[in-house]
């Protein structure tokens, strides 16, 4: 019980931390908080070109910085969210998107899963075939016709 | 029979033990050949794929350095030689190194033009009249937004546009050597600069 208290404190510690966005200068933000949401989910979606491991929201770097501007003017300027990530996959290529797109480079990546998955089927496949062969082979060797007369007879005594 | 399964048994079991080996073995082989590469500078984790390879660059305009000439997109959409275009600031470290390689290939007569990338015209000259000066034109972009247009993401970046326009190398990061042996200099000669 006190355990399960425990989880349940970490989980609503946890779900109150709010995604470290890196905007330090109020300034950047813009005023209408809805056209806001929206740029800073694009610019989360976006990787930062500095940091590789960054979202461009999250990263402190002199690119971001410019790359989130650049957002927030054209989410001001009306365009929309696929014409924005479209913008910046022109300038930096599929590498700028933190969720990979399916095309040939990333054949193996997506998948990876059904490969693993048909790996496990074919291993599952061959144990248990073999599982049943070896049973079959240790099973008793059935009686002679000699021995089941004697079986037979002794049964009947 | 059941001696002939158990032999089987055995052998399934030896490639059990050996094959986590074999691909230990494997990675380890690929680790140490990537950090050869490293090591060499032929190969960087980091480094990206230019979107500008097999296209011109973009449309801009840029103000020259102290009233010098500027740069436009046009020029570079149809140059008329095979020429370099280098990113550079004077806040950068790696370009330090950088510049002794591009004094260097300006003596070649391969043109060279710099575009300055949010740096103050007082820093750039102060760097060029320190490190040298290979750029037969100098562009400021000081608020750096060309710069994202054309797909840069650290300076220095170092472009070769042929006679046409057409992008055909971008590296990032201070030219070494090494990658003007065996990158630049066979690429120059198959354009035929």
């Amino acid at each position: 019980m006190r355990r399960l208290c425990f989880a349940a404190g970490l989980a609503i510690l946890l779900l109150q931390v709010a995604p470290a966005f890196a905007v330090s200068d109020p300034s950047e933000l813009l005023a209408n908080p809805a056209l806001e949401a929206r740029a800073e989910a694009i610019g989360s979606h976006l990787r930062c070109l500095v940091c590789q491991n960054e979202s461009i929201e999250a990263s402190d770097a002199g690119l971001a910085k410019d790359i989130r501007a650049i957002i927030r003017q054209q989410v001001v300027a009306g365009r929309s969210d696929k014409q924005i990530t479209a913008y910046m996959v022109q300038r930096y290529g599929t590498f700028i998107l933190l969720r990979p797109p399916f095309e040939p480079l990333t054949v193996l990546l997506w998948g990876s899963p059904v490969i693993a998955l048909l790996l496990g089927a074919a291993i599952a496949f061959f144990a248990f075939r073999r599982q049943r062969r070896e049973a079959a082979a240790s099973a008793p060797i059935p009686l002679s016709p000699d021995e089941q007369a004697k079986l037979e007879a002794l049964l009947r005594s | 029979m059941s001696a002939q399964m158990s032999q089987k048994s055995m052998l399934g079991r030896r490639v059990m033990l050996g094959a986590p080996l074999v691909v230990l073995a494997a990675a380890g082989g690929g680790w140490a050949l990537m950090l050869r590469r490293m090591a060499g500078g032929n190969f960087d984790p980091h480094s990206l794929p230019s979107q500008l390879i097999g296209k011109k660059v973009p449309d801009f305009d840029l103000p020259g350095l102290n009233g010098g000439a500027g740069i436009t997109g046009a020029e570079l959409q149809k140059p008329g030689r095979t020429m370099l275009v280098n990113f550079f600031a004077s806040w950068c470290i790696p370009c330090l190194e950088d510049a002794p390689m591009l004094n260097q290939l300006a003596k070649t007569g391969l043109p060279i033009w710099g575009i300055t990338y949010k740096d103050k015209p007082a820093d750039t000259e102060q760097f060029l009249s320190q490190h040298g000066n290979p750029f037969g034109r100098i562009a400021v972009d000081l608020p750096g937004r060309v710069a994202i247009n054309w797909g840069l993401y650290g300076v220095p970046e170092t472009y070769l546009i042929d006679a046409s326009g057409i992008v055909h190398w971008r590296y990032a990061g201070a030219l070494t050597q090494r990658v003007i042996d065996e990158d630049l200099t066979p690429l120059l000669h198959r354009l035929g600069a």
